[in-house]
């Protein structure tokens, strides 16, 4: 075990999320949302987490082409693989919640399409990885192919959804920011909501790590 | 060990209320179920948790081995 505390801690967090945040007394507004508002303990983390995780990638990725350090490249690329895979969590959850929420599971809300655009992005990263046999090339190629990517995941995701008409929250003709504005959420939720943003981030950041360190062992194997 | 027996405990518990299925007045019964999801999603982080401990470990065997 390496640096084990920060993993404990990850367990708490989640255990308390698991549990807490169905026991948690949420507030009922209109009988629209009911019980699934409890989604922001998971759904919307998986987001968090994805973009954090992306957001370590891209910075690996810079370090890479500073560097020219193999190892940065082994970090870049394996944390943009669990955001992947987070992203994909993130949409078939919120797949799930639309189809009980908003009537289908894919409405064609900008949110949606900006997730499936930023996806197919980070898709074409390991395409492009994998079409290039030279192992610097690869790095290099992929660490700039990877900024441009990061450079198109806030506004596909965060931006653009918001600036027409969303299902989501916070689209055009609603103010604020939606769910991270203080004065949105509830103390109760608010109170599950954010150690969820933390648990799930740390649990990405483990499994990434993880790979990392397997991909370092495979590595040394084959040197 | 410690984490086995709080999975014991949760199974044991868990089926305790099998039986009870008539009387919906009991803990895992009361509020529309909702704490038998409660402790389904316990046993799944539980046992995701007790993996990745476990592939956390076997890599750092393997990291000493190496050096």
């Amino acid at each position: 075990m390496r640096k084990s505390w920060w993993k404990i801690l990850t367990v708490i967090i989640l255990l308390y999320v698991g549990s807490y945040g169905f026991l948690v007394k949420v507030p009922s507004l209109d009988g629209r949302l009911q019980q699934s508002i409890r989604n922001t303990f998971f759904h919307v983390p998986m987001w968090i987490a994805m973009t954090v995780i992306l957001s370590i990638s891209v910075v690996y990725a810079v370090k890479y082409l500073r560097s020219q350090n193999p190892k940065d490249d082994i970090f870049s690329l394996e944390f943009a693989r669990t955001g992947l895979v987070f992203s994909f969590l993130g949409l078939f959850t919120g797949m799930i919640w639309a189809k009980y929420q908003w009537g289908a599971a894919w409405s064609d809300d900008p949110k949606q399409l900006g997730t499936a655009i930023s996806i197919l992005i980070y898709c074409a990263y390991f395409v492009l990885r994998g079409s290039i046999n030279n192992i610097d090339q690869r790095g290099k190629i992929g660490a700039v192919y990877n900024i441009f990517a990061f450079c198109m995941l806030f506004p596909t995701l965060y931006i653009l959804p918001r600036m027409t008409e969303s299902l989501h929250p916070g689209g055009l003709g609603s103010e604020g920011n939606p769910g991270l504005n203080p004065n949105d959420t509830s103390q109760s939720l608010k109170l599950v909501m954010y150690p969820a943003f933390i648990g799930w981030t740390l649990l990405g950041v483990w499994i990434a790590t993880l790979r990392v360190r397997y991909k370092l062992l495979l590595e040394k194997k084959l040197a | 060990m410690v984490i086995a027996l709080c999975l014991m405990s949760i199974f044991s518990f868990a089926q305790q209320q099998t039986d009870s299925t008539n009387a919906p007045t009991d803990f895992m019964n009361s509020n529309g179920k909702i704490y038998v999801v409660v402790a389904v999603v316990l046993v799944i982080l539980i046992g995701l948790f007790i993996y990745l401990f476990n592939l956390d470990n076997k890599i750092s065997k393997l990291e000493k081995k190496n050096e």
